[in-house]
C-alpha cells in the first residue's frame, strides 16, 4: 500500500513543516516515507509544497503525478491540484482561503475552515495543523495518536508551549472529516 | 542506532564528518548549498578545516592541496561549479591522490536551472577535464543509499588513490528520507607514505602530476590503465528489481532509477514482465550485468533525466542484439512514473525493431509531447 | 482640476520595461536599477548601451531594463564585457554584478579589466551577503556578522577580513573613476546616481576601467524589516565602508562630467 500526499500554500503556511510532521510519525510507525520540497525561485514566488510519500515497502518516485490526497491551503493550490488528483482521491480544502468549491465528483472533497479554526484557538499558524486532522481522519493513514507522538517526540524545545494548540487544532480539524 | 528523518545533502554532510574528514572547501551553489552550510555550522568546533573558497577553481585546488597531506578531504557543489573544478579534477588524478567530490546535479547547460538533472553523467563517468583519467562514480538513488555511498567514497579513494565523485541531483540533495548515520569514529593519526608530511627522518615527498619525458607519462598512464581494470573487476555495484523472469529489462540510476521502479511495479500490475537495473557504480559501470541480460530480455529500455547519455553505454553492451529504446526528460525535468509505464507499455504493445536510432523515436515522442519553444 | 494642473512628479524610466521586479520586497537591486536606467536615459544612451547581468539575485535584471542584455556565467562578467566592448568600441558597456560574483568569483576578472582599463562600467551591489543562495558569507561581510555559513559571525581569524572593493581596484593604473555610495536613504541615492553618471561618462570620455560601488540592503536575509535594513547599513555598513570617491580621472572634472 502507498499513499502520496501533496501539501501546498503560501510560504508562512506552514506546509513544509506539515509534511515533516506527517513523516516523522510514518518513519516513527515502521513505514517507508520520502518528504521532497519544491524548491527554488518558485518559493521566493511565495508558494511552497511538498509531497509525501507513506508506504509498505521500498518506495520508488518520491513525486507523482496524481496524488491520492491533497491538502489544498490556498486558491492557487486548489486549482493547481484538484485536476491531478487520482480518482477516489481526498482533498482537504482551506475554506478561509478560497472562493469557491471543488467540482470533480470522483474524489472526496473535504472544506475546514482552517484559518477561522485557527484564529479561535488564538493562533492563525496552527491552521495546517487543523488541516493535518482532517486529512488523518478521512484517511486512515496511520494508527490513533501517531501524530500526537510525533510531535511529542520531535518538537525542538523552544517550540514544545505550542503543541497544546496544535493537538488541539488536530483535534478540531478532525471533526470536519 | 535510530533511524532519523534527514535531507540528503546534510545526511552526506555528517556522514562525512562522521568518517573522518578532516577537510571540506567548497562554494555556495543550489541545490547543494545545505551540505556546505551543515559543514560550516559543525567543523569549526571538532577543529576540523572548512574553508568557504573564493570560487569552486578555488576549492578543487584547496581539495588537491590538502589531499597531497594524505588526510580525508571533500568538496561538493552543483553543475556549474563542477564544470569549474575540471582542470583540478584532472590534476588530482594526474598526481594520484583520493579525493571526494559530490555533484548535487542541476538543470543545463548553462547556468540553466536548479532542478534536479542526470545532464552531467557525460561529464563524470566519461571524463570533462583533459587527459586520460577515470573516476569512480556512485549514483545513488535514496538517502540511505547516498550515506553508504559516502562513506564508501572514502575509503574507495584512499584505496585506489583516486577521486570518487558521487554523483546526485537536486531532488535527492533536497529530500527527507529516514536514514541511519554511521557511528562518529575518531580521526586516524597516521597517514600513507605517499603523503607530504614534512617529518624528520622520513624520506623526501614530491607530488607532482607533470612528466616531461613523454614516455614516463605513458609508463604513468598504464599504470593507472592497469589500476582502473581492477576497479572495474571488483567494485561494480547495482541492484536488480523483478529481473529473474523478466522479457523487458529497464535500466535507470539515481533518482531517476526508483521513479522508473514505480512504473516497473505497475507494470507488474498490469502483467508485463518487466524487471529494472538500478546500476549503482555508473562508472565501474556493470557491464556484466546489463550483458547477462541480453539473451532473456525481449527489449531494453533506457530512462534518464537527460538526452540520453548512458542510453549510449547500454547500447554499446547490448551491440545490436536486442532493441534499445529510451525515454528521458531534460534540462532539470524528471520523468513521472506514469511517463516510464508508457514508454514501457509502448514497448510490449511494439513493433520492436534493431532498425534506426532510438534517440529519433523518442525524439518524435518528446516533441509530440512538450513541443518546441522559441 | 484642469489637465495642466496635473503635474507629472513620478513615472517608469524609459529604460524600463513595464513588469515588477522579482526582488524582495524594499530590496536595493530595485533602486539601484532604476538609478543606471535614468542616467543612461538622461545621456542620451538608452539604444546605445549593451549591459551584463551577473549570477546572483540580479541574474534576470535583463527581464527589466529596455536594451540589449547579456548574461555571464558566476563572476565572469567583466570578461564578457570585455568581449563586447572590444567589437563594438562605440558602444556603452556595462556590469552589474553582487559582492559574491564580483568580490570573490570573479575577482580575478574584475582586477585584470581595471588593470586593462578596458572602457566599462562596473555597478557593484555590495550586501555584504549572496542574496541569491540564501543568505551566504561573501567576501564583503563584516566581522562578527553572522550568515549561513559563518552561523557563529564572521570569524576573522578563520575566514578573514572583508574586501574593500573600491580602495583596492583604485590602485590600479587603468582606473579611471572609482567610487563608493549608498542606497539606504534618500539623499545617499541621489549622490550614487551623480557618481553612476560620472562612471558611464568617463567611458564615453575613454578615460578608462570605471566602477561604482553601491551599499544595499538584503532584507530577506538579514532578517530584518525594510527600515531596521537600512539602518543597520548605516551603522554598520558605513563606517567599515566609507563612501567616497576613490579614484577620479583629473580629464573627468576638466569635462565637467559631474
Ligand atoms: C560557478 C557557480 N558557482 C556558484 C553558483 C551559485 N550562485 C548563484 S548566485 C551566487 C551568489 C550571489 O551572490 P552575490 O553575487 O553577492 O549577489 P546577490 O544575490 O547578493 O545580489 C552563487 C554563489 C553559480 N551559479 N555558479
Ligand atoms: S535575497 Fe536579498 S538581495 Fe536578493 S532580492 Fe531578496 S532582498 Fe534583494
Amino acid at each position: 500500500m502507498q499513499t502520496e500526499i501533496i501539501i501546498s500554500g503560501f510560504g508562512g503556511q506552514g506546509t513544509l513543516y506539515a509534511g515533516q510532521l506527517l513523516a516523522y510519525a510514518a518513519m516513527d510507525e515502521g513505514k517507508q516515507v520520502t518528504w521532497i520540497p519544491s524548491y527554488g525561485p518558485e518559493m521566493r514566488g511565495g508558494t511552497a509544497n511538498c509531497t509525501v510519500v507513506i508506504s509498505d515497502e521500498e518506495i520508488g518516485s518520491p513525486t507523482v503525478l496524481y496524488p491520492k490526497a491533497v491538502l489544498a491551503m490556498n486558491l492557487p493550490s486548489l486549482d493547481k491540484y484538484e485536476p491531478l488528483m487520482a480518482t477516489g482521491g481526498i482533498l482537504i480544502v482551506n475554506e478561509s482561503m478560497v472562493n469557491r468549491v471543488p467540482t470533480r465528483k470522483d474524489i472526496r472533497a473535504i472544506m475546514v475552515p482552517a484559518n477561522t479554526i485557527a484564529q479561535e484557538l488564538g493562533n492563525e499558524r496552527v491552521s495546517n495543523m487543523v488541516m493535518m486532522g482532517a486529512l488523518l481522519k478521512a484517511l486512515p493513514l496511520l494508527p490513533e495518536g501517531a501524530i500526537e507522538r510525533a510531535l511529542a517526540a520531535h518538537t525542538a524545545e523552544r517550540h514544545k508551549r505550542l503543541m497544546g494548540t496544535n493537538i488541539e487544532a488536530l483535534k478540531k480539524g478532525m471533526a470536519y472529516a | 542506532m535510530a533511524k532519523e528523518l534527514i535531507k540528503g545533502n546534510i545526511a552526506v554532510a555528517e556522514t562525512a564528518l562522521r568518517v573522518g574528514l578532516v577537510s571540506y572547501f567548497g562554494y555556495p551553489i543550489t541545490p547543494q548549498t545545505e551540505l556546505l552550510e551543515h559543514l560550516s555550522a559543525r567543523m569549526p568546533d571538532l577543529g576540523r578545516a572548512f574553508v568557504q573558497a573564493e570560487s569552486e577553481l578555488g576549492a578543487i585546488n584547496m581539495v588537491y592541496g590538502a589531499a597531497c597531506t594524505g588526510h580525508r578531504t571533500m568538496t561538493s557543489s552543483s553543475s556549474p561549479g563542477i564544470s569549474l573544478m575540471m582542470e583540478g579534477i584532472s590534476y588530482i588524478s594526474g598526481t594520484e591522490l583520493p579525493a571526494v567530490i559530490v555533484n548535487v546535479v542541476r538543470g543545463g547547460p548553462g547556468l540553466g536551472n536548479i532542478a534536479p538533472s542526470q545532464g552531467d553523467y557525460n561529464q563524470m563517468v566519461h571524463g570533462g577535464g583533459h587527459g586520460e583519467y577515470h573516476l569512480l562514480v556512485l549514483a545513488p538513488a535514496s538517502v540511505q543509499e547516498a550515506v553508504e555511498l559516502t562513506a564508501l567514497a572514502f575509503d574507495l579513494a584512499e584505496k585506489y588513490r583516486t577521486i570518487v565523485a558521487i554523483m546526485m541531483d537536486g531532488s535527492l540533495g533536497q529530500m527527507m528520507e529516514p536514514a541511519e548515520l554511521p557511528p562518529f569514529v575518531p580521526l586516524r593519526e597516521e597517514v600513507p607514505d605517499w603523503a607530504v608530511k614534512a617529518i624528520p627522518g622520513k624520506p623526501r615527498v614530491v607530488l607532482s602530476s607533470i612528466n616531461i619525458d613523454p614516455p614516463a607519462q605513458e609508463r604513468f598512464n598504464l599504470r593507472n590503465e592497469l589500476k582502473w581494470q581492477k576497479i572495474r573487476r571488483d567494485e561494480v555495484r547495482f541492484r536488480e528489481y523483478y529481473l529473474e523472469d523478466a522479457e523487458y529489462v529497464v535500466v535507470g540510476y539515481g533518482t531517476v532509477g526508483r521513479i522508473a521502479l514505480s512504473a516497473v511495479r505497475t507494470a507488474r500490475e498490469k502483467g508485463i514482465k518487466v524487471g529494472l537495473l538500478r546500476p549503482i557504480t555508473l562508472k565501474p559501470f556493470p557491464v556484466e550485468a546489463v550483458e547477462r541480460l541480453v539473451p532473456q530480455a525481449k527489449a531494453f529500455l533506457v530512462t534518464e533525466a537527460n538526452n540520453g547519455m548512458m542510453l549510449d553505454d547500454i547500447r554499446g553492451l547490448v551491440k545490436g542484439l536486442k532493441p534499445v529504446e529510451f525515454y528521458g526528460r531534460m534540462g532539470g525535468v524528471l520523468p513521472y512514473p506514469d511517463e516510464i509505464l508508457d514508454a514501457i507499455e509502448a514497448l510490449v504493445k511494439g513493433p520492436l525493431t534493431l532498425e534506426g536510432d532510438p534517440r529519433d523515436r523518442w525524439l518524435a515522442v518528446l516533441e509530440q509531447k512538450i513541443g518546441v519553444g522559441v | 482640476m484642469t489637465d495642466s494642473d496635473v503635474k507629472l512628479v513620478y513615472q517608469r524610466p524609459a529604460g524600463f520595461d513595464a513588469r515588477t521586479t522579482h526582488y524582495c520586497p524594499g530590496c536595493t537591486h530595485g533602486v539601484a536599477h532604476r538609478l543606471v536606467a535614468e542616467v543612461l536615459e538622461e545621456m542620451g544612451e538608452l539604444h546605445n548601451t549593451i549591459g551584463v547581468a551577473p549570477v546572483g539575485c540580479a541574474v534576470f535584471a535583463y527581464n527589466y531594463f529596455s536594451f540589449d542584455f547579456v548574461e555571464a556565467a558566476h563572476g565572469r562578467a567583466p570578461a564578457m564585457a570585455t568581449g563586447i566592448k572590444r567589437t563594438l568600441p562605440s558602444k556603452t558597456v556595462f556590469t552589474y554584478q553582487g559582492d559574491g560574483d564580483m568580490a570573490s568569483i570573479g575577482m580575478g576578472e574584475i582586477v585584470a579589466a581595471a588593470a586593462r582599463g578596458e572602457l566599462i562600467t562596473a555597478i557593484f551591489i555590495n550586501n555584504t551577503n549572496y542574496g541569491m543562495t540564501g543568505g551566504q558569507m561573501a567576501p564583503t561581510t563584516l566581522p562578527g556578522q553572522v550568515t549561513t555559513s559563518s552561523p557563529k559571525g564572521r570569524d576573522v581569524e578563520r575566514q578573514g577580513y572583508p574586501i574593500k572593493l573600491a580602495e583596492m581596484l583604485a590602485t590600479l593604473d587603468g582606473a579611471a573613476y572609482i567610487a563608493r555610495r549608498s542606497l539606504h536613504d534618500a539623499r545617499s541615492i541621489r549622490q550614487a546616481k551623480k557618481a553612476i553618471r560620472t562612471a558611464f561618462e568617463a567611458q564615453r570620455q575613454g578615460l578608462g576601467f570605471t566602477m561604482v560601488e553601491l551599499l544595499s540592503i538584503c532584507p530577506t536575509n538579514w532578517g530584518l524589516n525594510v527600515a531596521d535594513s537600512r539602518k543597520w547599513l548605516a551603522d554598520h555598513m558605513l563606517p567599515f565602508y566609507p563612501v567616497g570617491d576613490f579614484k577620479v580621472n583629473p580629464a573627468i572634472n576638466a569635462a565637467g562630467g559631474n
